[in-house]
């Protein structure tokens, strides 16, 4: 059924992602995509591959946005966004179907490719635009936080983390359970004020962004236009004195 | 939102036909239409027609439509699941309804029953329709509280021009089809004349400060989107072909959907026109009625915008 879990198991996995060191290099969106397209979710269907009008099916899409405009505090975030496997998941409870759910024992939202008719109507319910559809294969892929590797008992301890947090140089990508507070990404989220995305749609995202730190040494501070810097030494105030009558 | 043709026919052709069959269901039980084989064979035929082929036509936007079937068993929690389970049930009392009116010549006793059940049925499933819209928080033009409404009263209207037109050919007219059809008419238009105006001032819900958390570091704008080509989620939800042209299309709407027919019904009722002038008036009605809300459906499908596209640097 694709209605929510009534009883939530002790886990609640998720990410935290970090804007403050995110680098905006695409790694994590690169390795989601070397690994979901050979794992459970396999193929993610690329159409016109190498040539104009190219359409493909990504779980992460890294944005970039230019924040407080003019002002001397302006700054460029990195946004990479996925799946925030909420608590109150729509994409789950308008599946007409039963492909959709969202599990018990760890709050992973996961789509049954052999169940979903492809009718897009989660991609609809989905605030955060994190639900593809996968045109080849007629049925909508997800994010599935890496399902196959973080409980894959043939990989050494330390590789079962999600693909993009695995690869992330910046470290700007943390995996952990949230239900637990003594958790890496309860911590975080406790220390650098973790935030929801859109908490006003009320679906409870689990993973969380950190906000960017203030800068080095507080504000930047302005630096005064190049044209209106007087000229210094003697010969230079000369040539300009000259130059500009 | 992207408007898919199929969906536009779909909602549009059985909103109609459910529109006609609740009418027929309601006059026959109460034995103001003839229980002939013909005017049944006809009614309920174009009434089925169009609720069949609206629902065969909704199949076509699906990925795998040979699982159509696994779409019918969450009705506990989905519109979309509970509108195709009624669907089917409102066939079950439109089938005895048919057999008794077509084939036993009666619509009394249970056969009235099953018309009055049959309209019943028919509302319900126009409204689980609405609901798939209705509750979807994501986009504020269609999480209105006039959108259900807009649908019942839509799909009522377009059904009443058809009874119009049936009745007419029939022979069976009376004045009250032609004003039941006006006061039809005039209520979809108000329902749909309140619901642009409601999104028009309603203010958004949700931007891209609230959509990124960053508002407190200033104003956010796109610098780069993820990719150099549009992407799924760009295509669905980023429609903005028919928004640019918003108001043009309301027009057309406003006069094809409600204006042009509530004349037209007006002549008849008035007996302005008459025997096949009043015929030829009522199916030009029809048609025009058609045009119109296809053009409505089209433009409740572009002027939606859904918050996903935020992250794009869309309004929504």
């Amino acid at each position: 059924m694709t209605d929510l879990p009534l009883e939530r198991g002790a886990k609640s996995l998720g990410l935290v992602i970090d804007l403050d060191t995110c680098v905006g290099c695409h790694a994590c969106a690169t390795n989601c995509k070397e690994w979901n397209t050979s794992g459970i979710s396999a193929p993610l269907t690329d159409v016109n591959a190498y040539q104009a009008e190219q359409r493909g099916v990504w779980f992460n899409r890294v944005f970039t946005y230019e924040v407080g405009g003019q002002s001397a505090n302006a700054r460029t975030v990195h946004f990479p966004k996925n799946c925030l496997h909420c608590e109150k998941p729509d994409c789950v409870t308008v599946c007409p179907t039963g492909a959709s759910y969202k599990r018990a024992e760890d709050g992973v939202v996961l789509i049954d490719h052999n169940k979903c008719i492809g009718c897009k109507l989660c991609s609809w319910a989905c605030p955060y635009g994190a639900r593809e559809y996968d045109e080849d294969v007629g049925v909508m892929k997800k994010c599935t936080l890496c399902i196959d590797k973080i409980y894959n008992e043939n990989l050494p301890q330390a590789d079962r983390v999600p693909a993009c947090v695995a690869t992330c140089p910046a470290k700007a990508r943390h995996f952990g359970d949230f239900a637990d507070p003594e958790s890496n990404v309860s911590q975080l989220v406790r220390e650098r004020g973790g935030f929801d995305l859109m908490p006003e749609t009320g679906y409870r995202p689990t993973s969380k962004y950190l906000p960017p730190r203030a800068g080095r040494n507080g504000a930047l501070t302005a630096l005064a236009p190049v044209e209106t810097q007087s000229p210094t030494g003697a010969f230079l105030r000369w040539v300009d004195r000259i130059l500009t009558r | 939102m992207h408007p898919a043709y199929s969906v536009i026919l779909f909602t549009t052709a059985s909103g109609a036909g459910y529109g006609l069959m609740a009418l027929l269901g309601v006059f026959a039980a109460a034995g103001l239409l003839p229980a002939t084989t013909a005017l049944g064979l006809a009614g309920i035929g174009l009434a089925a027609g169009l609720i069949v082929v609206g629902l065969m036509s909704s199949t076509f936007h699906l990925g795998r439509p040979e699982r159509a079937w696994r779409a019918l068993t969450q009705w506990r929690s989905s519109w979309l699941a509970r509108e195709g389970v009624l669907a089917i049930v409102t066939f079950a009392p439109v089938a005895l309804f048919a057999l008794g009116w077509v084939f036993y010549n009666t619509t009394a006793g249970l056969y009235g029953w099953m018309g009055a059940a049959a309209a019943a049925l028919s509302v319900i499933t126009v409204s689980c329709t609405a609901m798939i819209y209705a509750s979807l928080k994501t986009i504020r033009q269609w999480n209105n509280a006039l959108v259900l409404p807009g649908y019942l009263s839509l799909g009522l209207a377009t059904g009443s021009l058809l009874l119009v037109a049936l009745t007419l050919i029939f022979g069976v007219f009376t004045q009250t089809y032609a004003i039941l059809a006006l006061v039809l008419l005039a209520a979809a238009f108000l329902v749909k004349f309140a619901y642009w105006r409601s999104i028009d001032r309603e203010q958004p819900r949700s931007t891209i400060a609230s959509a990124t958390g960053l508002g407190a570091f200033g104003s956010v704008r796109l610098l780069e989107q993820p990719h150099t080509e549009a992407n799924f989620i760009m295509r669905e939800m980023g429609y903005s072909v028919a928004r640019k042209h918003a108001k043009k299309l309301r027009a057309v709407s406003m006069l094809a959907l409600f204006a042009i027919p509530a004349v037209l019904m007006a002549f008849i009722a008035a007996h302005i026109v008459s025997g096949v002038a009043a015929t030829f008036c009522a199916i030009l009605a029809v048609l025009s009625a058609g045009v119109g809300v296809a053009v409505e459906r089209w433009l409740f499908f572009a002027e939606a915008e859904h918050i996903s596209m935020l992250y794009y640097g869309k309004p929504a």
